[in-house]
């Protein structure tokens, strides 16, 4: 034992992508090596502007120790973003090696090939998926439910650093070391360290350990903040829709999350301490990990669907000028969906080998699922009907969401019949299945939020010619990455194959691969409509706040809204509660007094403890007990330290919440009203003209 | 010191729940240790104490009651429990049907 084991663990100069390049110039390597230079060169650039504009100290003290549920929301969608660049460019990657790799090596070994759909698949799902949904549910449920904040606003930064630090963990892997070649879904024995020796599988364990404990936390947060956080007379029938859902997801987070965290701790248990859950020899039982992980990971597909089901009833309906239709069976529905969502995991995994009789019970309730949502879908579609529509982005997205997601809830239905399912089974087929789910079900839904509620946030539009080239890339892109899938999933081609050996596949795998291209066009489109956002954002302002004419609580303050969020809390007295205060003239008034608001004040202890826990996990992963100790030490200690600390309030008194909230209204009286078919000029102030 | 009734009320409850978890633990820990029934019985026992113990923690501790003012909490601990059957039992079934498999 050297000190240089002592010191860096299992670290060695052949761990670093760069190293491995040189010694081994291979395009394989040779193209990791590039993706590290990447990671390592997006860090120094970030830092060196940082540095360079002096914004250090502006970041910490505004955004890394903030407490607000707004910035930690905004923070969430931002770390999103950088992550879904990185996994949607692996998609990239991975099409191009299909593409080419038909009998011959193609670009990437296999090795290779096995870490990129892997990164590909927990990235999306852990890193992308779920802080998208969390930071959309961060902003705008507080303000629907007309709260100041979330319950436990400190958890709520321990739950955005803990994911953070789980995506720095997926970076670092980039870098040094190699991640684990087992598939998102990381199955043992193939991840025990019988056949996996190296640090892939436990940067696999640690960085998705991390994400479930801040998915865990946020879960306990928002349901509390539902339960306990609504503003007078907000009755559960009368919560918005996107309410319900995010009390849904909360809801499944709570309890589908734990198997997870269970199940990656108890192979972390047979690879760190000799145990044997899931070995093949000594008792170790691999079919309960499967058993575990897909107990997690079918509501996890509901926390990722359910949200933007949420989003989209929100948006259809402001944009078709009508109150939703059928909101109690759109409840109802939302909460069956919630609950059978966990009588159904077993279809994961019909090929397993149990009896006959327990694959026909989950293939039936697979099926049933599709019944509350075909509702949903109808109540959308009625919902439209006679409105005033407006085809801008977020409901060309919903449109196009309602299309596609129903192509692919069929091809649900034929993978739910057990028979065809020991057909398809780990074909392509069901690649293009759950691409076909969560890409309009998840991400058309978050850019469909993303239009809506950015004025909200920000105090400006974005640019609706990008919005609709971006619109165009998602769609069209999405039917031609996904449709020749079905094809060739149908003609028997396994999933995760990095070559291919029959010719008359290369149409095929080249139209896939235009379509991968489109996609990641359409997320360039994306940040270039930030920026053309940004730098036209003085014909865009919608500083009064209700650009939309829309409906709930959250359109009933100013954009962006003051971080105390409300004035006075708001007393509910029906659903669609801004819309009727319009109707009625009770908008735009001030209030009869002021109250002194109490917020949380800003804290470091949310980073200390997400980053000490990465620090012991990064300690975990490459075995340097120093810093794993030292990094739960920190963790730990802050946790305490921090819960003797009584003075974690601020006070904002009232005269600044009547001045501010007086400026907004002066603002708001000197706006020209808008009618619907101006939304998109210059003129939309953020008023809306009243349409009887 | 000046304490409020429900204060000390809520004190006497806690106290209690403290009190009786463990009573109810020492039995358990007594019945396994000592040997003081056949093992089959001595599960019995066990598994019976551990359903009143949950009751003890439920009122005592997290102060779930049938009172109207409480009953959003009820209605979220029956969710719970619907669940955490459909997740167990439902593992347990799996699992043990494709025990042969692992023979």
């Amino acid at each position: 034992m050297t000190i240089w084991h002592i010191l860096l663990g299992r670290l060695t100069w052949s761990s670093l992508a760069f190293v491995r390049a040189w010694r081994d110039p291979t395009l394989s390597e040779l193209i990791g090596a590039a993706a590290a230079a990447i990671a390592v060169g997006g860090a120094v650039v970030l830092f060196g502007l940082l540095t360079y504009l002096r914004a250090w100290r502006y970041l910490w003290s505004e955004w890394l120790t903030s407490l607000d549920h707004k910035r930690i929301g905004i923070m969430y969608m931002v770390f999103a973003g950088v992550m879904l660049a990185r996994a949607l460019i692996e998609a990239v990657v991975i099409r191009t090696q299909q593409a080419i790799a038909i009998n011959n090596q193609g670009i990437v070994g296999p090795e290779h090939f096995a870490e990129l759909f892997s990164t590909h698949g927990t990235i999306m799902v852990f890193f992308v998926g779920m802080p998208l949904l969390i930071g959309l549910m961060n902003y705008v449920m507080p303000l629907q439910i007309g709260s100041r904040d979330v319950a436990f606003p400190y958890l709520n930064s321990i739950s955005l650093w803990l994911t953070i630090g789980g995506g720095i963990m997926m970076m670092a892997s980039l870098v040094v070391g190699k991640f684990s070649t087992g598939g998102w879904s990381g199955y043992p024995p193939y991840t025990e360290l019988a056949f996996n020796g190296g640090v892939g599988p436990d940067y696999w364990i640690w960085s998705v350990s991390l994400s479930s404990l801040g998915a865990l936390m946020t879960g306990i947060n928002f349901a509390v903040t539902i339960y306990k956080f609504r503003a007078p007379g907000m009755t559960w029938m009368r919560l918005p829709l996107f309410t319900w859902t995010s009390l849904c997801t909360s809801i499944l987070m709570i309890f589908a999350v734990p198997p997870l965290t269970i199940a990656t701790l108890m192979l972390a248990a047979d690879r760190y301490l000799g145990m044997h859950f899931f070995t093949n020899d000594l008792g170790g039982n691999m079919m309960n990990f499967v058993n575990l992980f897909w107990l997690f990971g079918h509501p996890e597909v509901y926390i990722l669907i359910l949200p933007p089901f949420g989003v989209y009833s929100e948006v259809v309906s402001a944009y078709s000028s009508k109150e939703l239709y059928g909101y109690t069976s759109l409840v109802i529905a939302t909460m069956a969906i919630a609950i059978l969502s966990f009588t159904v995991w077993l279809h994961h995994f019909f090929t397993m080998g149990q009896s006959a009789p327990i694959n026909a019970f989950f293939g039936i309730a697979t099926m049933l699922i599709g019944i509350p949502t075909g509702v949903k879908i109808y109540d959308w579609i009625w919902t439209m009907f006679w409105g005033e529509v407006r085809l801008n982005t977020a409901m060309l997205f919903s449109i196009g969401f309602m299309v596609t997601f129903v192509i692919g809830g069929m091809s649900g239905i034929i993978l739910a019949t057990p028979p065809v399912d020991y057909m398809v089974h780990n074909t392509l087929f069901l690649i293009a299945h759950f691409h076909n789910m969560l890409i309009p079900g998840m991400l058309y839904g978050v850019i469909a939020g993303y239009y809506y509620w950015f004025p909200k946030a920000f105090g400006f539009r974005l640019s609706e010619k990008w919005g609709r080239r971006t619109f165009f890339c998602f769609f069209v892109g999405f039917y031609l990455a996904f449709m020749p899938l079905y094809v060739m999933g149908l003609g028997g081609v396994a999933r995760r194959s990095q070559e291919l050996f029959d010719p008359t596949l290369r149409p095929w795998t080249i139209v896939a691969e235009i379509g991968a291209l489109l996609l990641f066009t359409g997320l360039a489109c994306i940040f270039i409509q930030l920026y053309v956002s940004i730098k036209q954002r003085h014909q865009t302002r919608v500083p009064v706040g209700d650009p939309w004419d829309a409906r709930g609580l959250e359109w009933s303050m100013s954009a962006p809204p003051p971080e105390y969020n409300f004035a006075v809390i708001p007393q509910v007295s029906r659903r669609d509660a801004f819309y009727w205060r319009k109707k009625y003239d009770g908008a735009y008034r001030p209030a009869d007094h002021y109250r002194d608001i109490e917020l949380p004040k800003n804290s470091m202890c949310g980073i200390l403890v997400g980053m000490g826990l990465t620090a012991c996990f990064f300690g975990f992963v490459w075995h340097i007990w120093w810093l794993a100790f030292l990094g739960f030490a920190v963790a730990f200690g802050t946790a305490v330290v921090r819960s003797f600390n009584r003075d974690v309030n601020r006070v904002i008194p009232a005269a600044e919440v009547a001045a501010h909230d007086r400026r907004w209204l002066d603002r708001a009286a000197a706006a020209r009203p808008i009618p619907r078919h101006l939304e998109l000029t210059p003129e939309n102030e953020g008023l809306a003209k009243w349409q009887g | 010191m000046n304490i409020s009734p429900s204060l000390r009320r809520d004190f006497l409850t806690y106290a209690l729940g403290y009190g009786l978890a463990i009573v109810l633990t020492g039995i358990s820990f007594a019945f396994v240790f000592y040997r003081l029934l056949v093992p089959q019985a001595v599960f019995g026992v066990v598994l019976f104490l551990a359903v009143i113990q949950i009751v003890v923690h439920m009122r005592c501790f997290l102060h779930i009651s049938l009172k109207q003012s409480a009953r959003s909490d009820l209605q979220l601990i029956l969710f719970s429990t619907l669940i955490i059957i459909l997740m167990v039992g439902g593992t347990l079934i799996v699992v043990l049907d494709q025990n042969a498999r692992m023979m």
